[in-house]
C-alpha cells in the first residue's frame, strides 16, 4: 500500500504536452469563467486520463460546479480551452458527457425502469425496447426488485442510485458527478460510495466528481484537486494509489489514507 | 362509499342542508312572497314542473355550449401555451396582449358576436372559449416554465432534444398546473354560456333566465341557477377525477 502524495504545482504549466495523447480523457488549459463582475474560476488547468477518476474538493462557491458545467458543454469557458476526448466544441462535449447533479431529479411519473431508460428514449429507442435494455443493468446494480416503483416510493439512497444509472445508461464516455451524495445521510452515503466504486470498476468511465467531503474524494478519486475560494483556482493536486481490492473500511483505517486525508483537510483550510 | 369519502362529502352536505333550512324558515316566518324570494321547496317544485317543457332542453343546450366551448378553449390554449413557452419572441409579443384581452369584458363582446353570428351556437361557443381561455393558458405556461432548470440541463446531457424535453419532461411536469387551470375554467364556463345566451338566443338556461325574470317567475329563475351550478360542479368533479387518473404521482412530494 503506497500513496503517492505531495502537492503538485497549481498550474501544470509548460511541462504539459501541447497535443493530447490518445489516452487523455479531459484536458483543461487556463480555463476562466466570469458571471458579470464575479470571477467564478480562473486559470484552471488540469488533465484527467482516459477512465481516470478526478475528484475536486473546495470551499463553497469555489466554482466546482461551474467547472463541471464547462466541461459538460452546458457552458463555455470565458477564457482557455476545454478538450474532452479530443473535442473542444460545446456541442461535441455535450455529446460525450453525462451530468449528474446533487438532487436526483428523477421524473416522478416514471418508474425506475422508465427513469433509467430516459436517455435511450432520447436517442430514439422505442419505449418498450429501451425499458428491456436497461432492465439487465438495473438488475445488476441491485435495483431489480424496485424496477416498477415510482420515485416517491424509494428511499433517498435508492433514488440516487437510479439517478446514477440514468446517467450511466446514456452511454457517455465521461461522467460528471456534482456532489452526487451531498443530500444523503452519513450511513447511506457510505453505502453509496462503496456502491459507486464497484459500479465504476464494472463500467469504466472517465469521471469527474465534485464533493466537499474529503474522504469521499479520496475514496472515489484516483486524482484529487483542491480548489481555492473564489476565484476558483487549483490550489493543490494529489494522486492517490490505494489498493484496488480494498474495502471502504480497510481504506479508511490505513495510515496512507488518514495521512493524505489530514493533508487535504489542511489544504482545504488554507484554501477557504 | 368508504368512511373517508363520507367524511369528505358529509360536512358540505350538512352545510347546504342547514342553509336550505334557514332559508325556508326565514321565508315562512317572514311571510315572503314567492315572486320575491321562493322557498327551497317551491324552487324544486318549479324544477320538476318545468323540467320536461322547458328546463330539460335548456339544460341540454347550455351543456353543449359549455362543453364544446370549453374543449375548443383547451385546444387553442394548449397551442398558445406551447408557442409562448417555446419562443421568447412570441412570449414578448403575445403575453401582454393576452393579459389585455382579459380586461375586455365578456358582457360587451357577447352582443357583438350575437350581431355577427346570429342566434346560432357559434357566438356562445366563442364566448365560453374566451372565458375559459385565460386561466388555462396562464396556468399551463406557468407549469411548463416551472420545471427545475437542472432537470432541463440533465435532459440536455442525456441527448434530449428540445422536443424530447417538452414531451418527456415539461409536458408531464406541467399536467398538475394544467389541471388547476382547467378546473378554474370549468367554473367560468357556464357563466360564459349564460352571457352568450343573454346576448341573443332561442333556448338554453340563460334564455330561460331572461324570460323568467320579467315574468316574476322567481322560482324558475332559481331552478335554472341551480341547474347551472350543477353543470359547473359536474365539469369540475370530472376534471378532478381525470387529474387523479392522469397524474397519480402529484401531491406525493417531489423528491
Amino acid at each position: 500500500m503506497t500513496s503517492i502524495g505531495g502537492p503538485a504545482a497549481g498550474r501544470p504549466g509548460p511541462d504539459s504536452p501541447a497535443t493530447p495523447e490518445p489516452d487523455t480523457g479531459i484536458r483543461l488549459r487556463d480555463v476562466g469563467r466570469a458571471f458579470g463582475p464575479t470571477v467564478a474560476v480562473k486559470g484552471v488547468s488540469l488533465t484527467v486520463p482516459l477512465h481516470g477518476h478526478l475528484a475536486i474538493i473546495g470551499p463553497s462557491g469555489c466554482g466546482k460546479s461551474t467547472l463541471l458545467n464547462i466541461i459538460s458543454g452546458l457552458d463555455d469557458p470565458g477564457e482557455g480551452t476545454v478538450d474532452v476526448l479530443g473535442v473542444t466544441a460545446a456541442a461535441g462535449r455535450l455529446r460525450r458527457c453525462a451530468w449528474m447533479p446533487q438532487r436526483d431529479l428523477l421524473l416522478p411519473w416514471r418508474d425506475v425502469l422508465g427513469n433509467a431508460a430516459l436517455a435511450l428514449e432520447n436517442q430514439g429507442v422505442r419505449r418498450k425496447a429501451a425499458r428491456s435494455q436497461v432492465a439487465e443493468l438495473v438488475e445488476r446494480f441491485g435495483l431489480g426488485s424496485f424496477e416498477r416503483k415510482l420515485p416517491h416510493q424509494l428511499s433517498g439512497g435508492m433514488r440516487q442510485r437510479v439517478s446514477f444509472l440514468r446517467t450511466l445508461v446514456a452511454g457517455k464516455e465521461v461522467l460528471l458527478l456534482d456532489e452526487p451524495f451531498g443530500a444523503l445521510d452519513a450511513i447511506t452515503r457510505a453505502d453509496l460510495q462503496q456502491w459507486l466504486r464497484t459500479a465504476l470498476e464494472a463500467e469504466p468511465r472517465t469521471t469527474v466528481l465534485v464533493t466537499h467531503d474529503v474522504e469521499e474524494a479520496l475514496l472515489l478519486g484516483s486524482q484529487v484537486i483542491v480548489m481555492s475560494a473564489r476565484p476558483g483556482r487549483v490550489a493543490a493536486q494529489y494522486t492517490t494509489q490505494f489498493p484496488a481490492g480494498a474495502s471502504r473500511r480497510e481504506l479508511l483505517r490505513s495510515p496512507e489514507f488518514t495521512e493524505l486525508r489530514d493533508e487535504l483537510l489542511a489544504r482545504l483550510e488554507e484554501a477557504s | 362509499m368508504t368512511a373517508a369519502t363520507w367524511r369528505r362529502v358529509l360536512p358540505p352536505a350538512l352545510v347546504v342542508l342547514a342553509i336550505a333550512g334557514i332559508w325556508d324558515l326565514v321565508i315562512h316566518l317572514g311571510n315572503v312572497q314567492d315572486y320575491i324570494f321562493p322557498s327551497v321547496e317551491n324552487v324544486f317544485r318549479s324544477l320538476f314542473r318545468n323540467w320536461s317543457p322547458v328546463l330539460a332542453s335548456a339544460l341540454w343546450v347550455t351543456f353543449q355550449e359549455m362543453l364544446f366551448g370549453f374543449l375548443i378553449s383547451v385546444v387553442v390554449a394548449v397551442l398558445f401555451a406551447v408557442g409562448l413557452h417555446s419562443s421568447a419572441t412570441l412570449r414578448t409579443a403575445i403575453y401582454p396582449l393576452l393579459i389585455g384581452s382579459q380586461a375586455v369584458p365578456i358582457v360587451v363582446i357577447a352582443p357583438i358576436l350575437a350581431i355577427i353570428f346570429g342566434y346560432s351556437i357559434t357566438p356562445k361557443l366563442i364566448v365560453v372559449a374566451i372565458t375559459c381561455f385565460f386561466p388555462i393558458v396562464v396556468n399551463l405556461v406557468d407549469g411548463l416554465a416551472s420545471i427545475d432548470p437542472d432537470l432541463i440541463k440533465v435532459m440536455r446531457t442525456l441527448d434530449g432534444s428540445r422536443l424530447a424535453t417538452l414531451w418527456r419532461v415539461e409536458a408531464p411536469g406541467a399536467l398538475p398546473s394544467f389541471f388547476s387551470g382547467l378546473r378554474i375554467a370549468a367554473v367560468y364556463a357556464p357563466i360564459g354560456a349564460v352571457f352568450g345566451e343573454f346576448a341573443g338566443s332561442q333556448n338554453g338556461l340563460g334564455y330561460v333566465l331572461i324570460q323568467a325574470v320579467p315574468q316574476l317567475a322567481t322560482d324558475l329563475v332559481f331552478a335554472a341557477v341551480f341547474l347551472l351550478t350543477v353543470l359547473s360542479i359536474i365539469l369540475f368533479v370530472t376534471l378532478t377525477m381525470l387529474e387523479r387518473i392522469c397524474c397519480p404521482w402529484a401531491g406525493k412530494g417531489k423528491s
